[in-house]
């Protein structure tokens, strides 16, 4: 390293830097810190801002819609985690095999994971389009009449959670094989000279040292999938009967549309809050279950 | 030794069983490992087939009973029509504009700064890094309003820079990139500062060369982030010829509801691109998402 120290050394650092801290404290840290103060503010953009103190999160305990956005963020999660973490490490285990053709598999199952949510809600709304989808036209074959789906205040949310766990299998599936490919080889032959069977291996040495690869996956599904928008905006709209809305379009709604800024931003606190302790609350759960080989 | 006296004294028979393949034993539960693999690869496949076979369906096909996967007769008019009554070639070039820009920023923003911070020693290159660790922690949605009021004093609403400006840096592509650059000896550029070169003639002759595998591996990872972007453009944008495809696409649903043929017709073709590229760069793509976290 050149020894200088002086100020054009400082200069050369700085230009090193600047073109992305400048943007990052500009777009992101900024905005962060102004949410702070925004939450505590009345402001429709148009009018001047008002201070209020805590009444928007006051406000906020008393808010029905508010609550049910987040039962509804809870479900979503509740039912789209278990289906990612079985199905990829299930998919994961097949395809740590030495099988013909794994690798056109592996790609195939990773397809939906690069498409846009967009594009994956519309397919998937077309799908199980009540009237016309091939799902329910299938159903009606083996004489099944297939529910109204995304039509349907009580299959709404579990048809944006198909939608969602197929579209991210092939993510939790990489995560996985990516933890089945660090576990060494030598621990299952010396398990098999031991004399120890495949289930005996897979309880004693798979699941063991998958569990960081385990870990990872819930921490960051429930992080990404809290904020989960994009597929209920596009597949329902929080339809039918309010049955599906969650707490990002809540955030959206009332700044964008009701123009309700600070109760927006504090509706987003809130939320941060509850991904903080999710997060906290996992990571101290971690000791109890996790192996660092 | 327990390893080694339980080996020992193994009955022959076991030690056999255990070393030997297992043919007769896997031959069956192979197969059908084989067949539940890919009727779910099938799965994976078949709503991509259905969209592509309904974009092709003339409108009262879309409802004919039965479905049949293979269009007849085929209606390929049918993104010509998309194309006439929307301005999807409108929303695919603000896409590749607006993935090509972001990402080409992220990319160099993110490269200097990692250099810095892996092969400079500075006062406070730590801490500040330790605050770039800590931004990734933030949740889009928490700055989405006051990043929506800040566009809006900067009079970047509706415009191209508001749907770009947020993200020419990326904390993520730094800390990725930083890996990369410490990985590398320090040898190569002692000889080259003996010579006299500058951080900057090392930075851009040496040090990126070596890097380029993670550079690719962050610059489709950002790419494909922008391309599916939804969220931001959704609220930034209002004018329908700044939309990308992804909210134009919502929007081509909205007003054409029950035309099922055109709207996967659209959908094709916002698919097409990215594939072309996951095709291209999957492995640096997959190993992206594994060290990321981060989804489309």
């Amino acid at each position: 390293m050149v020894g200088q120290r002086g100020w054009r050394f400082r200069l050369i650092v700085a230009l090193f830097l600047a073109p992305s801290l400048v943007p990052l404290v500009l777009f992101l840290v900024l905005p962060m810190f102004s949410s702070i103060a925004l939450s505590f503010l009345s402001w429709d953009l148009l009018t001047s801002p008002r201070w209020v103190g805590l009444a928007n999160y006051r406000g906020l305990l008393h808010d029905s819609e508010f609550h049910s956005a987040l039962f509804h963020t809870l479900y979503f999660v509740a039912g789209y985690l278990p289906l990612v973490f079985v199905g990829g490490l299930l998919l994961a285990l097949a395809l740590n095999q030495q099988l013909k053709g794994v690798a056109w598999l592996r790609t195939l199952y990773f397809l939906p994971v690069v498409t846009s949510w967009v594009v994956v809600s519309l397919v998937w709304k077309w799908l199980l389009n009540p009237q016309y989808g091939i799902v329910n036209r299938l159903l009606g074959f083996v004489g099944v009449h297939g529910p109204g789906w995304w039509l349907d205040p009580g299959w709404a949310m579990p048809s944006i959670i198909f939608a969602s766990a197929w579209k991210d299998l092939g993510f939790t599936m990489v995560i996985f094989l990516a933890g089945l490919q660090a576990i060494p080889h030598e621990y299952y032959e010396a398990a098999a000279l031991d004399g120890a069977g495949r289930w005996s291996r897979f309880r004693n040495i798979t699941l063991p040292l998958l569990s960081p690869a385990s870990f990872f996956v819930v921490v960051i599904s429930l992080i990404n999938n809290i904020q989960v928008f994009d597929q209920v905006w596009v597949m329902t709209q929080g339809g039918p009967a309010g049955s599906t809305t969650v707490v990002v379009q809540q955030i959206v709604q009332n700044a964008f549309s009701y123009g309700r800024m600070g109760y927006a931003a504090a509706m987003s606190w809130v939320l941060f809050a509850i991904i903080l302790v999710v997060t906290a609350v996992q990571l101290r759960l971690q000791k109890r279950w996790v192996v660092y080989a | 030794m327990p390893e080694l006296a339980t080996t020992l004294q193994a009955p022959a028979l076991g030690l056999r069983r255990a070393l030997t393949p297992r043919f007769t034993r896997r031959t069956v539960p192979r197969a059908l490992l084989y067949v539940l693999l890919v009727i779910g690869g099938l799965a994976m496949l078949f709503p991509f087939a259905w969209m592509v076979s309904t974009s092709l369906k003339p409108d009262l096909a879309v409802f004919q009973t039965p479905p049949q996967l293979i269009p007849k007769p085929f209606q390929p008019s049918n993104y010509s029509t998309v194309v006439h009554i929307f301005p999807v070639w409108r929303f695919l070039i603000n896409s590749v504009l607006v993935a090509v820009i972001s990402t080409t920023l992220q990319v160099g923003t993110s490269a200097m700064a990692a250099y810095a911070f892996a092969r400079i020693k500075f006062r406070g290159s730590g801490v500040l890094f330790m605050l770039y660790l800590t931004t990734l922690m933030v949740p889009f949605q928490v700055t989405i309003v006051p990043l929506f009021v800040e566009m809006k004093y900067l009079h970047f609403v509706n415009s191209y820079p508001g749907l770009i400006v947020p993200s020419i840096a990326s904390a993520y592509g730094t800390f990725l990139l930083r890996q990369a650059f410490l990985s590398l000896p320090v040898e190569l550029e002692e000889a080259a500062f003996v010579d006299g070169a500058s951080h900057w003639t090392v930075f851009t002759r040496i040090a990126l060369p070596l890097v380029r595998p993670s550079l690719a591996t962050f610059g489709v990872l950002s790419f494909i982030g922008s391309w599916n972007s939804f969220l931001w453009p959704l609220v930034i944008i209002s004018s329908q010829n700044l939309m990308t495809l992804p909210v134009g696409l919502s929007n081509l649903q909205g007003e054409h509801l029950t035309a099922w043929n055109l709207v996967m017709a659209g959908a094709t073709i916002s698919v097409l691109p990215i594939l072309l590229v996951y095709l291209v760069a999957q492995k640096q793509i997959v190993r992206g998402f594994v060290l990321s976290g981060v989804k489309g």
